[in-house]
């Protein structure tokens, strides 16, 4: 079957994606390569915040259950463990059915990448050791699968994943003994840094990991101050007793099916490096292809499901479901709601990145025509 | 035991047991959950040991990317186990290396 739109990725910008043009009545194929769609929603036990219209209040598990309701009621088809392995020349999309072993060839007319981003890992002595993991294995563990895992933990960057993450650990029951960061202030929101903060948990600034240690698994590691240049500081070590450290270093755009597709990109540090250029629809430099979410600057869960909006709006429209002016109020209301979401210190700078990048693609179908 | 049990914010349905074997030894896990989580349940971190240095590993992205924690499951090896769910009665080894299709025994 020929779908209109096939979206790879069913996070909150892939679910967002497939009810907008599914609701427009475009035939949606949405492909996962987990067992479960909502892809770190599941994970967001905290109340998101900012306004009203961006589910303030609400939990991210909560969000994720409305979004799975919405994209079952607009009838999105939806393939589960289904991995995406590569995109062909003549736009066929190899998928691997992880249960049958089979490889699948799907084509469509149009193609909405949501694939997010992959966490980041810093390396020291020590740092494969069992017991050093991503802070979002922790998450996922603790929260989706009911487990801790570790007791005594030393949390890695003091962005917001490390804040929360610390956070949620400790209603989990495990000790956090420090956040460590590189940085000589913590990178995360205040809201955030403040919860911890009253949890008693300290912060090292302008420190970093030097070594974990331990046999088959960490028994301790040592962070050293860093100076100017970021070069440790002899004699200022410090040892902790623990069974885990996390790393919550930063996250980068999955990258790899966008350029495997011919889509052009542009390395953006305030986006999380190597970042899909895209244009007001999230139309890539290849024809017919979009990106959204985390894929086209790592942001938040809020910013990924309303790029995931306007990628489906934009997609029905360019297929003639939905009227130019229809579409236009559609999507000048997501603009809106993009906007609103990329205000304060932190929003600001996001959005000025984001239309930096709008500058960089040089039209929509410079690249290689799928 | 690291199982999260009165989590203030998550409600847990309560699951059934099931019985899986690692490294020839029976163990309890929880049905439907992924190998890892219930290797980590109980108390098992090391998960395989690298071809040329042996070196220890397990969990590092716990999503399924990076392939650090697989072992060999049911005779396949390279499987990964955070996420992959258990069966009851499923045979698990730690992986040396890169591990022989149907090798079952512990090393």
């Amino acid at each position: 079957m020929l779908y209109d739109v096939l979206i790879v990725g069913g996070g909150p910008a892939g679910l967002g994606a497939a009810i907008n043009a599914a609701k427009a009545g475009a035939s949606v194929l949405l492909l996962d390569e987990n067992h479960l769609l909502g892809g770190q929603l599941f994970k967001q036990i905290h109340k998101f915040f900012g306004s009203q219209d961006h589910y303030a209040g609400w939990r991210g598990i909560d969000i994720g259950q409305k979004l799975l309701r919405e994209a079952a009621e607009a009838g999105v088809k939806i393939k589960l463990n289904s991995r995406v392995v590569g995109c062909l020349e003549d736009g066929l999309i190899s998928v691997y059915e992880e249960q049958t072993g089979k490889l699948i060839g799907y084509k469509s007319k149009k193609v909405i990448l949501a694939v997010g981003a992959k966490e980041n890992a810093v390396s020291f002595p020590g740092w494969t050791l069992p017991g050093v993991m991503t802070a979002g294995a922790a998450q996922t563990f603790a929260n989706v699968h009911g487990v801790l895992p570790g007791k005594k933990i030393l949390v890695i960057g003091s962005g917001n994943v490390g804040l929360i993450v610390s956070y949620q650990l400790t209603q989990a029951g495990a000790d956090i003994v420090a956040i460590v960061d590189a940085l000589p202030g913590i990178s995360g929101y205040g809201v955030h840094a403040s919860k911890v903060s009253r949890l008693g948990i300290p912060f090292y600034l302008k420190h970093t990991i030097s070594r974990a240690s331990g046999e088959d698994r960490v028994q301790s590691a040592e962070i050293v101050q860093i100076d100017k240049s970021f070069d440790p500081i002899p004699g200022t070590e410090k040892q902790f007793k623990v069974d885990t450290v996390l790393l919550a270093v930063g996250l980068s755009p999955k990258v790899e099916l966008a350029t495997m597709l011919g889509c052009d990109f542009h390395y953006e540090p305030r986006l999380g490096g190597h970042t899909i250029l895209h244009d007001k629809n999230m139309e890539t430099s290849v024809k017919g292809v979009y990106v959204c979410g985390d894929l086209a600057g790592v942001e938040e869960a809020s910013t990924a499901l309303e790029e995931g909006r306007l990628a489906g709006v934009a997609a029905a429209e360019s297929l003639g479901y939905l009227e130019p002016s229809q579409a236009l109020r559609l999507k000048k209301d997501i603009w809106k709601n993009l906007n609103e979401l990329r205000k304060g210190t932190f929003g600001e700078a996001r959005r000025d990145a984001k239309e930096h990048l709008l500058t960089m693609l040089k039209e929509v179908g410079s690249g290689r025509v799928v | 035991m690291c199982r999260i049990i009165n989590h203030p914010i998550v409600e847990r349905e309560e699951r059934k047991n099931v019985t899986i074997y690692v490294d020839g030894k029976k163990l309890e896990a929880k049905e439907g959950e992924m190998i890892a989580a219930a290797l980590l349940a109980n108390n098992i971190h090391t998960f395989r040991y690298t071809k040329k240095q042996r070196e220890p590993r397990g969990i590092f992205c716990g999503i399924g990317q990076c392939n650090d924690c697989v072992m060999i499951v049911d005779g396949v090896p390279n499987t990964r186990t955070c996420v992959t769910p258990v069966r009851d009665g499923m045979v698990i080894t730690t992986q040396k290396g890169l591990g022989k299709i149907g090798d079952h025994n512990a090393l």
